[in-house]
């Protein structure tokens, strides 16, 4: 740092020393401006140092002395939504399904706030519209698997169908076909046999054939009628609600293939006062039982 | 003239070995204070009761997770934040991705988040939404990914992945890395009875069962399924107690 800096003659002042094919380097300071704000930015964090959690140490970290933690805050959120939601949700928890119901207060919380927690978990299966679709209950008709009621709603909703919940629904429609536990003709006559139960036209001989097949395979959990039994989620054969599809093929590959639907169960997802949202927002939708 | 002076900055900007060395220090010492206490901190190593690395056949389903990339579109992070609990639940801890090579938090959500995912829909739901997303969510704009049920998983390096995440710190025995093409096989849809050594290495929570709905194939789709069903599920939230003040930060 001692040769002489040389100073530039036109502006006054000191170039850096370094000279490139007679072009030099003026030494002007950093601009004030500049040099503040970066003071500024250094007070701010050691102000930030004191204020936040920031440096580590070796048993733990500087809490800082506003002792901030997000998650103690968003226990904190999580508690003042619940103040808010307040004294309704709370009859909700102890209210009976039917005293929710029937009480147009609640009812009116109910409906609404099963009709959010719907449509960010239940439609992405049942559709927006709860209407279902292909493998998946239509949840605005009177047709019910596993029972319309409050309670069964209730029931099906927090313990699932076949979702391993200890208290789920669960049965199982055998693979008749894939599982070679009946014959492919005899699959094929009890195709026809099903779609005669719906009182639609069918192969005659085939029916006929198949009518002691039915009541040998089919009738202890369909019945001897095909009317179905809601203690084992076994579908009604003989009204015009589908869950797989009502033609020939649909029908053949269920009876063949035997697949049975998994519905999660909600007890762990969801509070018990939005499962009885749920149910009673279900239950007005479709007319209930 | 002193050592240090105000002009001393003049002998780095004069020799640029002095500089890199200077460079090498200062960007040390940032490193020592800001990464290291990372490893001893009580707080940021957490552990948690339930997480478990994964099984090798939900590794796989990472790994096409990775490979499709649907952490373009996807993040695997509930923020504490009081809007993202209400719709996924109980924000992500730290723990819940230890095992995670990279880790998936990502920040962009064209759809939603699958932290918490597992669970929430049926296999048969989710092999549907990936052949044909649209039949299930009208309004969905993800692309199909049918060719995933079609696809023979490709299993025959698996216990070299379950070493490479040894390497990296996923404390696999020597037992799962030796059991790990078998376990794959189980977990794809065998009997429960058949799974004791699954549930042995991986614990009692493990699902075993035929993901994709086709048992005569070990497919992507059957990986790919197991892993979203675990996914935010090995934390049993009825006995974590967030509350406490060494899990408040």
């Amino acid at each position: 740092m001692t040769e002489p800096r040389e100073t530039d003659a036109h502006t006054g002042v000191e170039t850096t020393g370094h000279e490139w094919d007679g072009i030099k380097e003026l030494d002007n300071p950093l601009p004030r401006w500049w040099l503040w704000t970066w003071y500024a930015c250094i007070a701010f964090a050691v102000v930030y140092w004191v204020l936040m959690p920031s440096w580590p140490g070796v048993n733990g970290y500087l809490k800082g002395t506003l002792h901030k933690s997000d998650r103690a805050e968003v226990a904190q959120d999580l508690k003042a939504l619940n103040a808010q939601r307040g004294a309704q949700m709370a009859q909700l928890r102890t209210a009976s399904l039917e005293t929710i119901e029937k009480t147009p207060a609640l009812q009116a919380l109910a409906l609404n706030a099963g009709q959010s927690v719907f449509g960010d978990n239940c439609a992405t299966c049942h559709g927006q519209g709860a209407t279902g679709g292909k493998g998946y209950a239509n949840l605005r008709d009177d047709v019910w698997l596993w029972g319309g009621s409050l309670e069964q709603i209730q029931q099906t909703i927090t313990h699932g169908v076949r979702s391993g919940d200890p208290a789920m629904h669960q049965s199982q429609m055998p693979a008749f076909g894939r599982d070679e536990m009946l014959k492919a003709n005899q699959v094929d006559d009890l195709t026809e046999y099903v779609v005669s139960l719906s009182h639609r036209s069918a192969d005659r001989a085939a029916v006929a054939r198949a009518q002691p097949l039915f009541a040998e395979q089919c009738s202890a959990c369909h019945g001897p009628q095909g009317l179905g039994n809601q203690t084992l989620g076994a579908p009604n054969l003989t009204d015009a609600d589908w869950l797989y599809g009502s033609d020939r093929k649909s029908i053949h590959e269920q009876i063949f293939n035997g697949r049975g639907g998994v519905m999660p169960a909600w007890g762990g997802r969801l509070s018990p006062e939005t499962i009885k949202a749920l149910a009673v927002y279900i239950h007005a939708n479709a007319g209930g039982q | 003239m002193s050592l240090i002076t105000w002009k001393s900055h003049g002998r780095f900007e004069r020799n640029s070995l002095l500089l890199l060395i200077g460079i090498v220090i200062v960007v040390a010492i940032g490193g020592l204070v800001e990464i290291t206490p990372l490893f001893y901190l009580e707080s940021t190593i957490e552990k948690v009761d339930g997480i478990r690395p994964y099984t090798p056949l939900e590794l796989a389903g990472r790994d096409v997770y990775i490979r499709e990339g649907c952490y373009l579109c996807h993040s695997q992070m509930i923020r504490p934040l009081r809007d993202e609990v209400e719709r996924y639940g109980h924000y992500s801890l730290a723990a819940e991705s230890m095992y995670d090579h990279p880790f998936q938090w990502g920040s962009k959500r064209t759809g939603p988040d699958l932290a918490r995912v597992g669970g929430k829909y049926s296999d048969g739901w989710q092999v549907q939404h990936l052949t044909d997303p649209r039949s299930v969510v009208p309004e969905s704009v993800m692309p199909p990914y049918a060719f995933l049920a079609k696809k023979d998983l490709d299993y025959s390096d698996i216990e070299a992945k379950l070493r490479a995440m040894k390497a990296v710190g996923v404390p696999y025995t020597a037992d799962e890395i030796a059991n790990a093409k078998a376990d794959l096989e189980t977990q794809a849809g065998s009997s429960a009875a058949e799974a004791a050594g699954l549930q042995k290495r991986y614990g009692g929570k493990t699902i075993n069962r035929d993901f994709d709905g086709n048992p005569a194939q070990v497919t992507d789709m059957d990986a790919l399924v197991a892993y979203l069903q675990v996914l935010g599920t090995m934390v049993d939230f009825r006995t974590y107690q967030a509350d406490a003040p060494k899990n408040q930060r």
